[in-house]
């Protein structure tokens, strides 16, 4: 172990640093979550104080659960968000496995047409999208949606993945192969595995987005049975009165899915079964 | 019935021709050795004799069967590999366990082999630890017992102990030796350390760029071999070559002698200036410099020789090998 490590003062200054960092990083949460709680007024007059006995109020709840089928947008975020993350790991898995992994021809010319889809944002391509939606029928589907941010996601998932997998040992592939591994099992049992935290970085950078995003629900699926929870929570910010009290409530329950599942992903960033397995 | 036959086997990756022409036959129960310098093609070649790439031509025979289009599982070969390549989510007992699950042997049958192989090999305390809780000395064991297991007609070892330091890489060494008479298979093993080539091989095949220069028992291609090559490459340290004039005006060969065969002698044939001596307690190395070129001698015992001054060694004409300007062995 280092000594300055095990130094004290070291160690204290070291989770001081990090304790503050945790606090401006929580610090807006925090300040959504307290006023949320109160009453109009008091959010106005003490945005900072904590919710109490006087300005303790559930106001902003009870209008979001009253207007529209909050539940429903809430499920149809997550339905969205959890079925792209599984598309866009699989595929972009599978593709990077191939492009790493086998020699045909055209691999390189495949891999940049990949990688010309992280420069190029997939919003420029809206009507197209639409008109192909409509010609579909998939328009106010939640299809719709999850094929849409698939695509959006997959070329950085396919240029991540790609390079972790180039580093998987090739002793080790070669080694199930001659022990009569298929190739699919290659992939899920010794590849997959190895380049897990890769898989969480991946999941973690097209959730968000994923999460908060406001275009295409609004112009693919703003029926009502399919808004996604940021379209529906618009309905609060008016041009001329905004509800704040609703916008805070409906914020702090979007906030919790996304929490859950940055904890799942992030335990499996730091959770590292390499060691061992070559060298 | 012989093992494996390669009969001009050849591969290319796109423009760059790795494998030239192979021809190499390896008999039943023989423990064969490839040996060159790096880059000289050993392991693209055991890879193609695995199934790991396909050759561009030739014809590959595992037990009189030719196996050009056949997967490696179906070889009826093992691999051990230089970075033991053992499955990180499993622990021993299901890394040796798992290819006759492919296999779909019965439970038994897995059992049996796998205990008899951690027996052989003294894993048995190791059984249910996994690969990151060994030391690289017992990895390279298990991947040895991976092998074992599935009871192959040809092993095939890709450098396998370059990863482990000095001590255990020479037990080691001895372990496969003792296994191969044991199991009494076939094996194929490479590397480009030439004390493993001697001391394990029935047979070494030497290669250098892609081409096998020559094949034979290790004393055969000691005492005996073919060109310039073959003779610095195997023999430690390396054989002497010297321009013939420098004894004899006006032959233009090149002469070559083992450092062994080199004695301190009161009218020696060559005079030189000692530039360095290796007291190495049984042996003394004497590294001399003859005007541009360097002569190394191997004396038995302990001499007293310094730095800097003058000597004169002495080898016996029969104990010298010639060769022409391009590298070949003259009689
Ligand atoms: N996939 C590949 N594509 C192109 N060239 C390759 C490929 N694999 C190997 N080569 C080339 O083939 C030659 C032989 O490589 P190989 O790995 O067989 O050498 P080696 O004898 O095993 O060397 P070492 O002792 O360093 O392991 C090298 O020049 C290498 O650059
Ligand atoms: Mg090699």
């Amino acid at each position: 172990m280092n000594k300055a490590r095990t130094n004290p003062l070291n160690t204290a200054a070291m989770h001081g640093a990090l304790i503050l960092y945790t606090l401006i990083a929580l610090f807006p949460v925090f300040v959504i979550l307290i006023n949320s709680f109160k009453t109009r007024k008091a959010i106005f007059r003490e945005p900072l104080a904590l919710p109490d006995a006087d300005s303790f109020s559930l106001i902003g709840y009870q209008t979001v659960m009253k207007q529209g089928d909050f539940f429903l947008y809430f499920q149809n975020s997550l339905i969205v968000t959890v079925a792209t993350l599984f598309f866009v790991l699989l595929f972009g898995a599978m593709a990077a496995f191939a492009l790493s992994e086998y020699r045909f021809k055209g691999n390189t010319l495949m891999g940049l047409y990949l990688a010309l889809g992280i420069m190029i944002p997939i919003r420029i391509g809206t009507v197209a999208i639409l008109e192909m939606m409509v010609a579909t029928g998939l328009v106010n589907s939640l299809w719709a949606l999850i094929l849409v941010y698939t695509a959006q996601g997959l070329p950085l998932a396919v240029f991540i993945l790609s390079e972790f997998m180039r580093q998987v040992s090739d002793d080790l592939k070669n080694a199930g192969r001659i022990d009569g591994l298929t190739e699919y099992t290659i992939f899920f049992k010794l590849v997959l595995p190895l380049v897990r935290p890769a898989m969480a970085t991946v999941a973690v950078f097209n959730m968000i987005p994923i999460w908060n995003d406001l275009w295409f629900p609004l112009i693919l699926a703003p029926a009502e049975e399919t808004k996604t929870l940021t379209l529906g929570s618009q309905v609060f910010i008016g041009q001329f009165v905004t509800d704040w009290n609703a916008v805070l409530s409906a914020l702090s329950m979007a906030i919790l899915p996304v929490l859950v599942l940055y904890v799942i992903f992030s335990r499996q960033l730091i959770r590292g079964i390499t060691s061992g397995a070559v060298k | 019935m012989t093992a494996l036959t390669l009969t001009n086997v050849n591969k290319s990756f796109g423009p760059v021709h790795v494998l030239k022409d192979i021809n190499i036959e390896v008999e039943d129960g023989e423990f064969v050795v490839f040996v060159g310098p790096s880059g000289c093609g050993k392991s693209t070649l055991l890879r193609v004799i695995a199934g790991l790439e396909d050759a561009s031509s030739g014809e590959i025979r595992i037990a009189d069967e030719v196996v050009n289009q056949t997967p490696p599982s179906k070889r009826g070969i093992a691999m051990v590999f230089q970075s033991y390549a053992l499955y990180p989510h499993l622990n021993v007992r299901k890394n040796m366990s798992l290819a006759l699950k492919q296999e779909r042997q019965s439970a038994e049958v897995i059992e049996q082999r796998v205990s008899e192989a951690s027996r052989m090999l003294d894993l048995d305390a190791y059984l249910d630890r996994f690969p990151s809780e060994l030391s690289g000395g017992q990895r390279q064991r298990v991947a040895i017992g991976r092998a074992i297991v599935r009871q192959p007609k040809l092993f095939l070892f890709d450098e396998p102990l370059s990863n482990l330091d000095a001590a255990l890489r020479m037990n080691t060494r001895i372990e496969i030796a003792n296994l191969h008479d044991q199991l009494g298979a076939s094996m194929i093993y490479v590397t480009h350390d030439q004390t493993e080539a001697m001391t394990l091989a029935d047979k070494i095949v030497v290669l250098r760029d892609g081409r096998v220069e020559q094949v034979g028992s290790p004393m055969e291609l000691y005492n005996n071999p073919v060109n310039q090559f073959v003779a610095g490459f195997l023999g430690s340290p390396a054989m002497n070559f010297l321009p013939a004039e420098l004894m004899t005006p006006g032959d233009t060969r090149i002469l070559g002698v083992r450092p062994e065969d080199l004695s301190i002698a009161g009218e020696g044939q060559i005079k030189a200036q000692v530039m360095h001596v290796e007291h190495l307690g049984g042996d003394t190395n004497v590294i001399a410099t003859l005007g541009e070129h360097q002569i190394t001698a191997r004396l038995f015992g302990q001499h007293e020789v310094q730095a800097g001054q003058a000597i004169s060694l002495g080898y016996s004409p029969d104990r010298t090998y010639f060769f022409d300007g391009d590298g070949q062995r003259l009689a």
